[in-house]
């Protein structure tokens, strides 16, 4: 959907995080010159279009002691990568899942699912349960693990000119 | 790690899923977990002060609004792994980034506003660093849960 201007500052506004405030809403509105219902029935439409999917936490993972992260990656057959993802997907400790193009010759994997556990043992032992519902479909697999965020933002639009 | 006690956790579950679009929002979220707004708001700066909470408001969907999202993988020297890291960083466009344990060795997410951006931010990392910009964009999105069990 394309959005209005309105629509635009509103999400500009809230980029850097809604206020942890007893009326955040009326905080945003009044730094926007709105009022609160008006910002709050923007609010509700962006949602009903899917601009904002949620207004939620987005939570630290290794201060949680999840220390070990891995991203799963597989070769996994084409005309069965449908059917299979979305039964890795539906893995309850799959946070993330996706086919995503290969990049041969550097890169022959086409799913990818996150995994996120408190040891990389317990990552591994996840990787095993994935690699069995994948089968013979799977060709080749690998796992990288992340050592550091080097960067964690929300979406920043540009001012447009 | 950080502690975090039973309620912070009880609040940290509840705080992945959707807030309610009302004046007072938290003080009907602290009613379902039977705190009261001023304790919810106290752990909730807390947290955020600890970085337990690296942010909260809204998950923006950049393609929903004509833009794009793009999973970049480069493979970075060691040696020059800080020096790269701060010209792709610069980048408003990359919302995360993160090193991982390969020969691509760095991942980050490059969020644009139309599809073109894409490819017009990594061909501009490439000339920056001299390095190729793997692009893996999503063919297929499977789930997106990215709750985690506090």
């Amino acid at each position: 959907m394309s959005i209005t201007n309105t629509d635009r500052q509103i999400i500009e506004a809230l980029q850097g995080g809604l206020p942890l405030v007893t009326a955040p809403f009326a905080d945003v509105a009044a730094r926007l010159e709105m009022d609160e219902a008006t910002l709050i029935d923007r609010l509700a439409a962006l949602k009903a279009s899917g601009v904002i999917r949620r207004i939620a936490a987005a939570p630290n993972h290794y201060k949680l002691g999840m220390i070990a992260n891995g991203m799963t990656v597989w070769d996994v057959e084409d005309t069965r990568i449908t059917t299979l993802g979305a039964q890795i997907g539906a893995l309850p400790f799959v946070t993330h899942c996706y086919e995503r193009p290969r990049a041969l010759p550097d890169w022959p994997y086409n799913l990818f699912a996150m995994v996120h556990g408190a040891t990389r043992d317990e990552v591994c032992e996840k990787r095993a349960q994935i690699a069995a519902i994948l089968g013979d479909a799977c060709r080749a697999s690998d796992i990288l693990y992340s050592t550091r965020i080097l960067k964690k933002t929300g979406l920043r639009l540009k001012e447009r000119t | 790690m950080t502690m975090l006690d039973d309620t912070d956790r009880r609040i940290l579950n509840r705080m992945q899923d959707d807030l309610p679009l009302v004046a007072n929002p938290y003080a009907e979220v602290a009613a379902e977990l039977g705190l009261t707004e001023a304790d919810l708001l106290t752990r909730l700066n807390r947290m955020k002060e600890d970085r337990v909470i690296t942010r909260f408001g809204p998950f923006f969907d950049a393609a929903a609004m004509g833009g794009a999202f793009c999973l970049c993988a480069m493979a970075v020297p060691e040696e020059r792994f800080d020096s790269v890291l701060i010209k792709v960083n610069a980048h408003p466009e990359v919302a995360h980034n993160y090193e991982r344990t390969h020969h691509l060795n760095m991942w980050f997410v490059l969020a644009t506003e139309t599809p073109e951006r894409i490819g017009a931010t990594a061909d501009a990392i490439e000339r920056e660093t001299g390095l190729k910009v793997l692009r893996f964009p999503k063919l297929q999105e499977f789930f997106i849960g990215f709750r985690v069990a506090a």
